[in-house]
């Protein structure tokens, strides 16, 4: 599976890339995806919510299990994917363009610096 | 560690995604448990289940043996046919439950859950001492059978290539010994799907050579490998119970919805019988009821369900899932007995949010007919 470069992962599977200094898209991992199965169902967060790091924001579920989604840096939810929440099964045919919302933080960027390199989410994996 | 039956390298050569099942390592899906629900509903799935349990019982008590320690009327079981039916403590509620095949004459198969084996065949020896009769002689063979299912309407196609034994001929609940690809099988027209298919009982060590014969047999009517994901999909669909969701130590026959195999007239005694009469006058207090969400919200085994007013708790989730089939929210649920109407509107608790639910007449999943 790819694992795209200029994105950055959580030990919780889920994906951040920087739209811009401010911005950051979230997603799950094709990992992810894969462990849980069929995606049937998706929660995601009202806009304007502010989250803290590792928050929970939302929920996934696929046909035998429920997941939570735990928010990868702390900003405020300025936009969420709706079209993923009607066909949450896009999410098992392509996780790493799945986005599901995004955050705005002064910091964006410098938190997302800190979250793991597409090679170290693999060694990660690797270990699991 | 864990146990494994003996089509462990069968799965893993399938792609199959193992997980800890009850203390087997067993196949959770293979191509994924939407796939291979659909497959079950419209062509046909094989599964590997055997991790059940075989109990055997035989002799010239036998048959009375048995009609004394489950609930449905044994005395009516003819050879070569199969019943359903309840196991049941001295106080009503479930040990398990299984299906009765009479193979022979003076010989009964039991076959029960995976997880109850030791549980049943221990309860088995207690029920001994109130058996009035010389005991028939009761084997756990458990390990000595794999047991392959294989459901879906290209079943009986499927199977036909394999075997002399006449399929069209054998109805739904009945089973014969025969051979599949010179296997010798005990092969039997029942199923956990609710669609027509067969469970093949064979030799431990022939579960893999007969699991290649069928994938092989219905390559081209698009037969695939199922796991115990789309089994539970499956089951859901059809409200079939599940021990440990609707089925428990706790709770009777009469309040789970197997009334229908609970044969208090019968002629012999059965362990239950006397507080499951008592129930049936005074009335069971709660019932299992399917239940749809109105929105998009799954219901999932313990959450709470209430009115549609929100006020009172009047029941929980046993079972849920979203149906592959009817593409929404579907559950099973215990609710007092007054609710158990079709189209009440309840709430369940998701997350702690209330979301609407309605009372639907079930099956769920209603086979086309051909």
């Amino acid at each position: 599976m790819n694992y795209p470069s200029n994105y950055r992962y959580t030990k919780d599977h889920e994906w951040c890339e920087l739209a811009s200094d401010t911005r950051v898209k979230v997603g799950i991992t094709d990992h992810a995806q894969s462990s849980l199965g069929d995606i049937v169902y998706l929660d995601l967060p009202k806009v304007g919510r502010e989250l803290k790091f590792h928050e929970t924001f939302g929920v996934v579920e696929s046909i035998k299990a429920v997941s939570d989604l735990y928010s990868p840096l702390a900003g405020t939810v300025v936009e969420t994917n709706a079209d993923l929440i009607s066909e949450p099964n896009k999410i098992n045919a392509s996780a790493h363009e799945s986005w599901m919302l995004t955050l705005e933080s002064p910091t964006a960027k410098a938190q997302f610096e800190t979250l793991l390199t597409a090679a170290a989410y693999q060694d990660f994996v690797k270990t699991l | 560690m864990l146990k494994q039956t003996a089509l462990i390298e069968e799965h893993r050569k399938c792609g199959g995604r193992l997980i800890d099942f009850g203390g087997w390592e067993l196949p959770v899906q293979y191509s994924g448990v939407l796939n291979e629900h659909l497959a079950v509903r419209n062509a046909c799935g094989l599964f590997d289940v055997s991790h059940m349990g075989e109990v055997w019982v035989e002799g010239p008590t036998a048959g009375e043996f048995v009609d004394f320690l489950v609930t449905n009327d044994i005395s009516k079981l003819a050879i070569d046919q199969a019943m359903y039916c309840g196991l049941c403590h001295e106080s009503g509620g479930l040990v398990d439950d299984l299906v009765v095949y009479r193979v022979g004459n003076e010989q009964y198969l039991l076959v029960v859950n995976a997880s109850n084996t030791d549980k049943d065949y221990t309860h088995i020896q207690k029920v001994k001492s109130g058996f009035k009769k010389p005991l028939p002689n009761i084997e756990n063979r458990s390990l000595r059978f794999s047991q392959l299912a294989l459901q879906g309407p290209k079943a009986e196609t499927i199977l036909q290539r394999l075997t002399s034994t006449l399929l069209s001929e054998m109805k739904t609940y009945w089973c014969k010994f025969g051979r599949i690809d010179g296997i010798k099988t005990l092969i039997a027209r029942t199923g956990y799907t609710g669609e027509d298919g067969f469970e093949l009982y064979v030799e431990w060590s022939q579960g893999p050579a007969l699991w290649n014969k069928l994938l092989e047999a219905g390559k081209t009517d698009g037969l695939l490998p199922c796991g115990l994901g789309a089994r539970d999909t499956l089951r859901l669909e059809m409200k079939y119970a599940l021990y440990g969701h609707e089925l428990t130590d706790e709770t009777t026959p009469l309040e789970t919805g197997l009334g229908w195999v609970t044969k208090l007239t019968k002629v012999s005694d059965f362990v239950g019988k006397a507080v499951l009469q008592k129930q049936k006058a005074s009335g069971a207090i709660k019932s299992l009821v399917g239940v749809k969400s109105l929105g998009r919200a799954i219901p999932r085994q313990g959450y709470d369900v209430y009115t549609e007013d929100q006020s009172t708790k009047i029941g929980i989730i046993t079972s849920g899932t979203s149906s592959p089939s009817l593409k929404l929210p579907i559950g099973i649920a215990f609710v007092d007995k007054k609710f158990d109407v079709v189209g009440t509107k309840l709430a369940v608790k998701v997350r702690e949010e209330l979301h609407p639910f309605e009372i639907v007449s079930t099956p769920f999943y209603k086979r086309s007919k051909t």
